[in-house]
């Protein structure tokens, strides 16, 4: 179920990303936010088109994707749940929903689903500090996390 | 007339529910086919009573919360009057609400965030209108004089920043917002813009004008999507308003905002981090001088602040420096939104001048735990704020005081554990917080914090605890001097305040035991 696109095709869309985004002023981060939108993940193969593009080396543009948490190098799943590992969070039972939550998908953390239909990620603080714990389903915010609410997320990333 | 319905579209709203309740609420006002129109405003901040929906009456609001979807209907039904079960009457009623000083929030939750019609008739850019009609310098005095202070959690004096902006000679200046709200128990920024973007438009203008600087960065962190979209929403429309462009309100001052969106690294709320990250660079702290308001964004005079400190200018602009400056104490004056998080009964937003007691605000404002077990510690300032035990709830909200007691104010976050907390555990975790957070740059927060975790696991196994606890404490304080950021440097203040004031704790299970 490989859904990784050629290579050729990466370069093309990713020139198409730099493209809309080079006049910005310090232009890498949101160059590779756009990659990674396109694509689900920061292909390896974009890389050197992006270094050749700002002209900066490849290794610059590599010390960059790899030094921020947000940017994946291979794609998620048909999900992406971030689950808060916080302070806030702990003081609410975070830890132990954490620890159901991974019995319940059967995945620890930076974990895929083997059906691929879920990505377990660790998240520090989605601001939701007086509604903790909390999560973010695919970019939707989750707060006061219980038994109940876990059972709905996991049926939901399954179907 | 058209009748208004409020409903959150606050992430932590959308978090409780409200979505669901929006809709519920739009199919009943088609099923009944009534006259009247929704507004996603911001919260008010009372989140122990989120969703809540209020509704515009003739004898004004009335709120009720929290709602559920499937108590729409019955909304309605009651007429949405003040009878119904959940109604909470006027919501400036509300204890929680009604006990505020609210200035840099003052519309936050009341209005529609993205419209400037509602912004302005309640009191929004007169700051703005005010600081075009006068100097720079005599914009920078007036927020020097008003003694707002950074409320990103260093508080250094906002105007002396500005100031050094405005005396650098450049053809380019920066005015750069840090939106980077990493630390748990901090949500301010998130809510206002997300409830009241235009107030940061405006004071990021009148930082603009002040400094000579033409160009303003938000760099919003990731994880905050709805605050980005709101933020992005509204500069589009302050441009189209002519508050931002070529001339600002008619003005023959530039100024325009970009917004920009981080990536998931903690340290990029230390602010030559954030700097770094903006120029397209990894996210590694600078070794200061040079100040970045020498050479800061692109090497370039910067000012850079947090969310809060430019989101307070406004209402300095408009009410002037005296009247911000008569509400505080000592060193600290004007208002603090205080963010009461975590373990906590009446978690939400509290603006309030400096001054309250820890104890006032967990015990009095907060009501306690959430969970009804006794408040067995609070950590202030985010994860590099000290553990206060309740010993210390006589400490005033105020930076010196709780620079005395070995802590921080910070980003005034409070975080309520109660008695189950393991506070070895806590510790442990700051150091691992710390080594996963890591720029990498400087030696003691890079190895110092793995070294930190691996000595806290020794004590928990029970290995020569005495021993170890001395290390600790001697790697901390290595830490707290050797580190470049406050990443580092801060991070023994949650270690040691935990080992300091629970010393219980860090005695293993088994040698206590043993001991016995």
């Amino acid at each position: 179920m490989s859904t990784q696109p050629a290579s050729t095709d990466i370069a093309s869309r990713t020139s198409a990303v730099i493209n809309q985004l080079r006049g910005l002023e310090g232009p890498l981060l949101p160059i590779l936010h756009g990659i990674q939108d396109e694509f689900g993940y920061v292909p390896g193969e974009a890389l050197p088109v992006i270094a050749e593009a700002l002209n900066i080396s490849n290794a610059e543009v590599h010390g960059v994707v790899t030094f921020y948490h947000d940017y994946r190098n291979h794609p998620a799943g048909r999900h992406v749940l971030k689950i808060c590992r916080a302070e806030a969070c702990q003081s609410m039972g975070g830890d132990a929903m954490a620890a159901r939550l991974q019995q319940l998908l059967g995945i620890g953390f930076h974990e895929t689903a083997t059906d691929g239909s879920v990505t377990l990620e660790p998240i520090y603080c989605l601001g939701l500090c007086a509604c903790a714990p909390a999560a973010m389903l695919d970019g939707e915010v989750i707060g006061r996390l219980d038994e109940e609410k876990l059972e709905e997320i996991v049926a939901e990333v399954r179907l | 007339m058209t009748a208004t319905i409020y409903v959150p579209g606050d992430s932590g709203a959308l978090a409780l529910g409200a979505e669901k309740v929006a809709r519920a609420v739009e199919r009943e006002i088609a099923a009944r086919g009534l006259d009247a129109k929704i507004v996603r405003n911001g919260s008010r901040g009372a989140y122990f009573l989120e969703p809540m929906v209020e509704v515009e009456t003739a004898v004004g609001r009335i709120a009720y919360g929290p709602v559920t979807a499937k108590d729409v209907p019955s909304l309605f039904d009651a007429g949405l009057g003040s009878t119904h079960r959940l109604s909470l009457g006027n919501p400036e009623e509300i204890p929680f609400l009604a006990k505020q000083t609210r200035l840099t929030f003052a519309r936050c939750g009341i209005t529609d965030p993205l419209s400037l019609d509602d912004y302005k008739a309640h009191g929004g850019l007169k700051g703005l209108e005010r600081a075009v009609a006068i100097s720079p310098a005599d914009i920078v005095r007036t927020v020097t004089e008003s003694g707002l202070r950074g409320r990103g959690g260093a508080g250094f004096p906002t105007g002396i920043k500005w100031k050094t902006v405005l005396d650098a000679v450049s053809d380019r200046k920066f005015i750069v917002c840090n939106a980077d709200e990493g630390d748990s128990g901090t949500f301010a920024d998130r809510m206002i813009m997300e409830g009241d973007p235009f107030v940061l438009i405006e004071g990021m203008a009148i930082a603009g004008i002040a400094t000579g600087a033409t160009k303003g960065f938000v760099y919003i962190r990731s994880e905050y999507p709805h605050a980005v979209a709101t933020m992005t929403a509204a500069v589009e429309i302050a441009r189209e308003a002519g508050l931002l462009g070529v001339n600002v309100l008619g003005s023959s001052n530039a100024f325009d905002v970009e917004i920009r969106v981080g990536a998931g690294a903690y340290v990029c709320g230390e602010e030559t981090s954030l700097l770094n990250s903006l120029e397209g660079k990894r996210g590694v702290v600078r070794a200061k001088p040079p100040l970045p308001a020498i050479q800061g964004l692109f090497g370039k005079p910067t000012v850079i602040n947090n969310v809060i400190s430019l989101a307070s200018v406004p209402v300095i602009m408009d009410r002037g420096a005296v009247f911000y400056k008569d509400f505080g104490m000592g060193r600290s004056r004007g208002t603090i939104p205080i963010q009461i998080a975590g373990n906590v009964k009446h978690g939400g937003l509290f603006e309030a001048a400096f001054g309250l007691t820890l104890g006032e605000i967990v015990d009095e404002i907060g009501g306690g735990t959430a969970t009804g077990r006794p408040v067995k510690a609070v950590q202030v300032g985010g994860p590099l704020g000290a553990y206060f035990p309740r010993s210390l709830f006589d400490t005033p909200f105020d930076y010196e005081a709780f620079a005395a007691k070995d802590g921080l104010v910070g980003h005034a976050g409070v975080v309520v554990f109660d008695d189950t907390a393991d506070m070895l555990k806590q510790a442990r975790f700051a150091m691992e917080f710390c080594a996963i957070e890591s720029c990498g740059k400087c030696t003691p927060c890079r190895i110092g914090s793995t070294r930190g975790v691996e000595t806290i696991d020794k004590i928990s196994a029970g290995i020569e605890p005495e021993k170890q606890l001395e290390l600790v404490a001697d790697l901390c304080n290595t830490m707290k001097f050797g580190s470049l950021c406050a990443l580092g440097g801060f991070t023994p203040y949650p270690v040691m305040s935990s080992i300091n004031h629970f010393p219980e704790d860090f005695r293993p299970a088994a040698l206590a035991v043993a001991a016995e």
